[in-house]
């Protein structure tokens, strides 16, 4: 343990407002369900419940999709791309306003730190707004012809890890491509995006061109299933992607999905010892772990693996587990007991499957969803921590000698979504990244993000990219 | 008199010409219903086979310059020149057109050829970017090859339809494996003679002849087939295939033109490299 100690730093939760229920928000109001049923979110570093949050059942998705039509009928598809563009500008300027607001009840739903949503959700989702307004009147310019036309109503579904930074992924560009939107947030989070129902009554956006229900997976699967939706966009797992591909398989419904992954990074023997080892801490421990990309799978060159090994032990037990409002949190909270029950099994398998397991002395609060940064050494490629996505803060790590054999261990997955390389050497750093099967390659860096900068996967971690002129293409007919 | 020597119409797997291991064929005639050929009717097998030396010829063709890849499609465009006669004959026969109209087929396969040849070293300028992303990194994207990529050939043309869904895919960098239009397969193979003969490396090219709907689901299902081109395939045999296909997330499309850059793009996967500015 570190001997330096930290004084209390708790973000308050005084600037929130937050209704004991919540309705569906469907055609610029927020309004009951049909159903009247209604499930707890709760925050996952205390377990007390937060709101009540409407169940969407088939009546509410029939709705939602109706007003997204029709708004896309009467209003959206007249509007001229520029001004479209200048509501963008304004939700992006609402966002920013309400930025705090924004953090504070992401991290209260979500359990990561403050720090993060603070630095890193928040911003990045007003800077994907801000990027795709500016887009809306130029998108002869974006390599899709003179004229690209919307689908129309587009279905997005979206997980729990960033509930709002997805939210603006997904609703940014389908906004500035002139399509409209019926949104489903996570089951556990869904707070944010009604959070930003009001950003978009205050923006002024028309009725109907953003819907949001909430709801389980069943609300996700009629969402998919609704014959009035013409284009579905998801991020989530690779299971249910291919559940939703197999669904849309016979229909007209274009498709994007974002899904898993299992990310090399790769430490070659001329790294930069220490900005690698904050390289590694970054790539799994960001996000308490519950990151697509994460860079789950440490590969080391061997000669130097013990004093990667010893620095990055020594760096992990600086890691500060807990109170996610802490503004010297590092690691919040699990997201959910469902998901806290996945990591414990996977990593259990570890031990199990002969791997060493090892986790700094760390005390962990008692209520509440959480799990200590852990790593596991003596991995090989056919144990299960090293081939399926933990979504957790564990790192499983493997050795390799010849440039050659990193890249082959790198690419043996089914996934691609993304990797990291670590080296002095340019050339090695461009070599690896050209061999490497993967949509996104961090050079002696790790799990950045930019609006401008496209991100998606190879092979079973998706189709379609997102951010960037790439991104555009899933939200504009004929776009590859 | 003399007695014309026929030609036997095999498969193309790995820069070889094999029969199919199943020993079977099919009689093709000619529109007036005169025997012409008995090509192979091509197997599971040989689909797998064909996969295995698709996939051995990936990284070879990935990995060669785009100034190269340029110049070896160009070569078939020039080898397939000097053939304008024999493919124009067969087409001709087999389609039930005159002469003239075959040999504007040709052309335009020729053509088609020369037209990609001038792009695979010009995807990534129109089809990459440098993006401006909030710090100090250098942010790019590049067009990359997708892997293998099947092809189902225009079922109504015996060379053009082939040759447009074939010629992006190279140019792209994958490697393919093409079922011929099964009434019309014999220009495939006076094809793939071409490609064997034009710097093509073994493998990049393979071409089965036979019953499309036959192969459909084993092509959708095949888990080292990274894309599809649909475009030869009825709508009734798509759905099997893009369902199959989900398995392992094929990218799998339908084309209407020719000569279309999106038919490059659709099979090029985009890489996004970030590193930190500094010194």
């Amino acid at each position: 343990m570190s001997n330096f100690e930290y004084a209390l730093a708790p973000e308050s939760t005084a600037i929130l407002n937050i209704a004991p229920q919540y309705g569906l928000f469907i055609g610029g109001k927020f309004v009951d369900s049909k159903s009247q049923q209604f499930f707890s979110t709760i925050n996952p570093a205390t377990e007390k419940v937060i709101s009540q949050i409407s169940l969407a059942t088939e009546a509410d998705v029939d709705f939602a999709v109706a007003s997204a039509r029709t708004a896309y009928n009467k209003v959206w598809s007249k509007l001229s791309a520029a001004e479209r563009g200048k509501y963008l500008f304004r939700i992006a300027r609402i966002l920013q306003e309400r930025a705090r607001e924004f953090a504070v009840l992401e991290t209260l739903d979500n359990g990561k730190p403050i720090r993060e949503s603070r630095d890193v959700d928040v911003p990045l989702s007003a800077a994907h707004f801000f990027y795709h307004a500016g887009w809306a009147d130029k998108l002869s310019h974006a390599g899709f012809g003179s004229d690209p036309k919307p689908h129309g109503v587009v279905a997005q579904i979206i997980p729990w890890n960033f509930p709002l930074l997805m939210l603006a992924w997904k609703v940014a560009p389908a906004l500035a491509t002139g399509n409209t939107v019926v949104l489903k947030p996570a089951e556990t989070t869904p707070m944010t995006a009604l959070l930003f129902a009001e950003v978009c009554q205050q923006a002024g956006l028309p009725d109907g061109v953003v819907n949001i229900v909430t709801g389980d997976g069943s609300t996700g699967a009629l969402l998919v299933n609704h014959p009035d939706v013409d284009k579905i966009a998801f991020t989530g797992s690779t299971s249910v992607g291919k559940a939703i591909a197999r669904a849309v398989s016979g229909t007209k419904k274009s498709l994007t999905l974002e899904l898993g992954g299992k990310a090399a990074n790769i430490v070659f023997d001329d790294a930069p010892i220490d900005e690698t080892v904050e390289g590694i801490v970054n790539g799994i421990f960001f996000n308490q772990g519950h990151v697509c990309c994460a860079g789950s799978r440490l590969l080391v060159q061997e000669n130097v693996s013990d004093q990667i090994l010893e620095k990055l032990k020594h760096r992990m037990s600086q890691i500060r587990v807990g109170d996610p409002m802490d503004k010297n949190t590092d690691l919040g909270a699990i997201n959910s007991s469902e998901q806290l029950a996945r990591i414990n099994e996977l990593a259990n398998s570890g031990d199990a499957e002969g791997a060493e397991r090892w986790s700094p002395a760390c005390e962990l609060p008692t209520t509440g969803f959480w799990y200590p940064p852990t790593i596991f050494t003596g991995v090989t490629q056919a144990h299960r921590i090293a081939r399926e996505e933990i979504f957790g803060p564990v790192l499983s790590v493997l050795t390799f000698r010849t440039p050659q054999e990193a890249i082959e261990k790198a690419n043996n997955t089914p996934y691609g979504l993304s990797a990291g390389v670590w080296s002095d050497k340019g050339s090695r750093i461009l070599w690896a990244s050209q061999r490497l099967r993967a949509g996104v390659i961090w050079a002696n860096t790790f799990n950045k993000f930019d609006p401008a900068s496209p991100f998606g996967g190879y092979k079973e971690s998706g189709w379609g990219r997102e951010g960037g002129r790439h991104g555009l293409a899933a939200y504009v007919k004929g776009g590859k | 008199m003399r007695i014309d020597v026929k030609k036997t119409y095999k498969l193309y797997i790995g820069g070889a010409f094999p029969r199919s291991e199943s020993g079977r064929v099919y009689e093709i005639n000619d529109a007036e219903g005169n025997f012409l050929a008995n090509p192979s009717l091509a197997s599971r097998k040989d689909l797998r086979d064909s996969v295995v030396s698709a996939r051995n010829a990936f990284g070879g063709w990935s990995g060669a310059t785009e100034y190269n890849r340029g110049q070896v499609l160009y070569r078939v465009a020039e080898l397939m020149e000097g053939r304008t006669f024999q493919f124009a004959e067969e087409i001709a026969a087999l389609e039930g057109v005159n002469f003239k109209n075959a040999k504007s087929q040709v052309e335009a396969a020729i053509d088609c050829w020369v037209w990609y040849a001038g792009w695979c070293d010009k995807i990534a300028s129109v089809s990459g970017s440098t993006n401006s992303v909030s710090g100090p990194f250098y942010n790019f994207t590049v067009p990359e090859s997708l892997g293998v990529v099947g092809i189902f050939a225009g079922q109504q043309s015996a060379l053009l339809g082939l040759v447009a869904g074939l010629a992006p895919v190279l140019t792209g960098g994958n490697t393919a494996v093409v079922i011929a239009s099964e009434k019309y397969p014999l220009p495939a193979i006076t094809l793939s003679e071409v490609l064997a003969t034009s710097d093509v490396p073994a493998g990049v090219v393979n071409i089965l002849t036979g019953s499309s709907a036959e192969l459909a689901p084993w092509l959708g299902s095949h888990m080292d087939i990274d894309g599809i081109d649909l475009s030869g395939l009825s709508k009734k045999e798509e759905a099997e295939v893009r369902l199959a296909g989900v398995e392992n997330l094929k990218r799998i499309f339908r084309f209407n033109d020719s000569n279309s850059l999106a038919r490059v793009q659709a099979f090029m996967e985009n890489k996004t490299v970030w590193h930190p500015i500094g010194v």
